[in-house]
């Protein structure tokens, strides 16, 4: 089946990383947060990874981070300092939050791999100057791109980035379609692997592969339960073993589960939003799809606008109930939280909240969740 | 025996009576037809003068800071934050400020919390925009809010150069946030009055960095305690004329008192500097310091918060930043000069990379003559500890003696009061010193 390809691809990240470069002769930036303007890195034909997590205890990151800052902060930091990525030749990232940013200047000064960019991505993305200033800053990362690659590039190269990154866009978007169905045929778990792998792949290399799944799709059967609809609400969530906890449960209790869609930056907030194509300026329409894409929460005001797209995936798919995951230490989700919590109880969309660590064992949550799901088949008080 | 001579400060009791009418006009505006606002100590507060001369704001972190001060009832107000959802590792002036409208209590006069007509700030930290849009929510809905985002990237020389765009950026938000004001509170706006006000910006914080400058002198004519019931001028309101005269006057007594030799410790024996906000409701820790015969001459957290300043690379120093030649004349060149005036600030700089901040603490320890550093890493404050642990370890590699310890600003439960006390007799006798009796 080629949906285990992406598995694959997740877990053999690193391999398939060198043996690209090794392949291609061309060079790899590693990148953070998921506002870097990938387009940019594939006209000219750098291939941008996102660096992940290993869900691991580590020990290396104490003296470099103050211990209230995010565990995923942590552990991405902990790749870098454990050489796991020394064949980067170079590291960006676009001004999200200030916990990620940590990681990538302690990254930036204890494992430097000779080229780096700190892009100021506009936090107030509903105002009218955020798409100017935003073109203005990818002129300055085009020239850091220029000394990086020795080449220059055209409006051609950007609509070659655009068209690549609005593809892998348009095949999640229709392979989230199938999740839609009464019993999905790709699980949480296969999802988080499929958004996940191309995170570290050559996005052309990936999509023939996503495109054979989304075929096999359309007639492939699961032979488990769903059992109940799960909408996960969060930050950056792919701790694949979560997932694979939530959807296993019916296998060893009265009560299952399967996720069918996600607000988080490790998939939807990354890919549902598409760059407008054939515009005269390349470089301003890839700036409007990034301003305009679902916000960060850090970006989100003066409106919060991110509720109504959670609700629109709550109804969309059907959620029979949302798990609100925060990771520890989390800021700019710990500010929506409790709104966000109150508005899906409005709504008729049963809540529950966790608080998480990414590198911590997921066995105490099976409990909760379990007892979450419980709660959804209760029609009436007992009392 | 002493040292050196010491005297109170002649200005204190203004410091203190300009502090008390500040807050009390936010709580009785409604009564003189005015208006109130909320936001950062960093909204640059000039643009909203233009609305007039009645227009009074609380300024979020130094009340979250009061009301840390009062133990019970900040347990009270982060108690409430914390039943409403909010996480309790959130910004601690945050959470302080939520509970204040979450109990509708008003922590300096203890009436009710007085209702902002509307919210402006800016935003450079994760939560400061987010701050406003949930205190807005708090109040029902229906305060407006607008924040001006200054994360345009740093300032140089820690960039090549500043860029026009980055400027531009920040002030059409600004020229943007004018006609917001006046739709949102009907008001005219008053351009004469906007541009004096940039104008007192400026002549503040310029001010009070050559107020920090004369703490280079030894004895130090100041001390950080005392700094910082005088910085908070420039926090509560940069564009405030009465404020920016009182910075003068100030000015012209350390000055008088640095050339007499009048110390703020009259033991001082060693000199000290420290990093972010201290936990405010245990001061007495600089109290306990000067038994030792140390004295914090500062930090780039009170010198950088209310001054501005730039950082010569050359020198290794940081300088005063001077004031433009004139003054602005219209609209738009008094938001592009209070946009590049604010982008400057030393304490926005840490934000892009640790490394701008250690040379910039580095460049204080050496000026500032400092025998140790003291770092609070302070669980209250993710935008100020932002770095901490990498300002530390090149600090070290700098040559300068380091010592940390763990606590937040305002919010008591996170800090242990006696093994900080025990932390820092260690440090204070590695430097050599000695408890006086």
């Amino acid at each position: 089946m080629a949906v285990e390809k992406f598995q694959e691809w997740y877990e053999n990240r690193h391999a398939y990383q060198t043996d690209w470069k090794k392949r291609t002769g061309s060079k790899i930036v590693g990148f953070f947060c998921t506002y870097t303007p990938e387009e940019i890195y594939y006209a000219f034909d750098i291939l941008p990874v996102r660096i992940l997590g290993s869900h691991e205890i580590q020990d290396v990151t104490e003296p470099h981070l103050f211990a209230m800052f995010c565990p995923f902060c942590r552990d991405v930091l902990a790749q870098g300092l454990k050489g796991r990525y020394d064949y980067l030749d170079g590291i960006t990232i676009a001004q999200s939050c200030i916990h990620l940013r940590q990681a990538y200047t302690s990254w930036e000064i204890h494992k430097n791999p000779g080229w780096s960019h700190y892009l100021p991505m506009p936090n107030h993305v509903q105002s009218p100057r955020a798409v100017p200033f935003l073109v203005g800053e990818y002129e300055i990362l085009i020239k850091r791109l220029e000394d990086l690659t020795g080449r220059k590039i055209t409006d051609s190269d950007l609509n070659k980035g655009i068209e690549i990154m609005n593809k892998v866009r348009r095949v999640m978007k229709d392979i989230y379609e199938f999740r839609k169905q009464d019993n999905p045929p790709i699980t949480g778990l296969e999802s988080m692997y499929m958004t996940c792998s191309q995170f570290f792949t050559d996005a052309r290399e990936w999509l023939p592969v996503a495109e054979e799944v989304k075929k096999e799709l359309e007639t492939r059967k699961l032979e488990r339960d769903p059992g109940k609809r799960l909408l996960i609400v969060g930050s950056e969530n792919d701790d694949i073993e979560f997932i694979r906890m939530v959807e296993t449960l019916g296998e060893r209790e009265s009560v299952g589960a399967t996720i069918v869609v996600e607000e988080h930056c490790t998939t939807t907030r990354y890919f549902w939003d598409e760059v407008e194509e054939g515009l005269d300026d390349p470089l301003t329409a890839i700036a409007d799809r990034y301003v305009s894409r679902t916000p960060c929460p850090s970006k989100d005001w003066p409106q919060r606008t991110r509720l109504q797209r959670i609700l629109k995936f709550a109804k969309d798919f059907n959620a029979d109930g949302a798990i609100v995951i925060q990771q520890k230490f989390c800021d700019p989700h710990e500010t929506d939280i409790p709104f966000i919590r109150k508005f899906l109880e409005e709504n008729d969309v049963p809540t529950y909240f966790l608080e998480f660590d990414v590198t911590t064992a997921v066995g105490p949550f099976a409990i909760r969740v379990e007892a979450f799901l419980e709660t959804l088949d209760q029609e009436d008080d007992l009392f | 025996m002493a040292k050196y001579p010491t005297e109170p400060l002649k200005c204190w009791p203004k410091a203190k009576e300009l502090r008390q009418q500040f807050y009390r006009n936010f709580s009785e505006a409604k009564e003189k037809g005015g208006i109130r606002w909320m936001g950062s100590a960093w909204a640059p507060d000039a643009v909203v003068r233009g609305l007039g001369k009645d227009v009074y704001s609380v300024t979020g972190e130094p009340y979250g800071a009061s009301c840390a001060f009062d133990k019970p009832l900040s347990a009270k107000f982060l108690s409430a934050a914390e039943n409403f959802g909010f996480a309790r590792d959130l910004c601690a002036y945050m959470r302080n400020y939520w509970g204040s409208i979450l109990c509708n209590e008003y922590a300096l006069d203890k009436g009710k919390f007085p209702k902002a007509d509307f919210a402006w700030s800016q935003h450079i930290c994760c939560s400061h925009a987010k701050w406003y849009q949930n205190a807005c929510e708090l109040e029902g809905g229906n305060v407006p809010l607008f924040c001006v985002d200054v994360g345009a990237g740093a300032y140089p020389p820690f960039e090549p150069e500043m860029y026009p765009h980055r400027i531009r950026y920040v002030a059409d938000q600004m020229m943007d946030g004018i006609e917001w004001m006046q739709k949102v509170t009907g008001r005219e706006y008053n351009d004469e009055l906007f541009l004096e006000a940039v104008w007192n910006d400026m002549r503040l914080t310029s001010k009070w960095a050559e107020i920090c400058m004369l703490n280079r002198a030894t004895p130090a004519p100041l001390d950080e305690k005392t700094i910082y019931s005088l910085y908070v001028f420039g926090v509560l309101e940069q564009s405030n004329a009465e404020f920016a005269d009182f910075y003068d006057e100030l000015y012209d007594e350390v000055k008088d008192r640095a050339a007499r030799g009048i110390a703020a410790v009259a033991n001082e024996k060693a000199r000290l500097m420290t990093d972010t906000q201290p936990p405010w409701g245990f001061l007495n820790i600089y109290r306990y310091m000067e038994k030792w015969g140390a004295v914090s001459v500062g930090s780039l957290y009170t010198f950088g918060l209310a001054g501005t300043w730039l950082y010569d690379e050359e020198k290794h120093d940081l300088i005063p930043r001077a004031m433009p030649d004139k003054k602005p004349a219209t609209r738009e060149e008094g938001c592009m000069m209070l946009a590049d005036w604010h982008l400057s600030k030393p304490e926005y700089q840490h934000f892009y990379h640790p490394e701008y901040k250690t040379k910039m603490m580095d460049a204080i320890a050496k000026n500032w003559k400092c025998d140790g550093v003291i770092l609070h890493y302070n669980r209250g404050c993710e935008g100020l500890t932002v770095g901490i642990a990498e300002n530390r370890l090149g600090l070290l590699e700098r040559g300068n003696k380091v010592m940390a310890y763990e606590g937040n600003m305002g919010d008591e439960r996170e800090f242990d009061e006696t093994a900080t006390i025990n932390r820092l007799s260690i440090f204070l006798e590695s430097l050599g010193l000695k408890i006086e009796d």
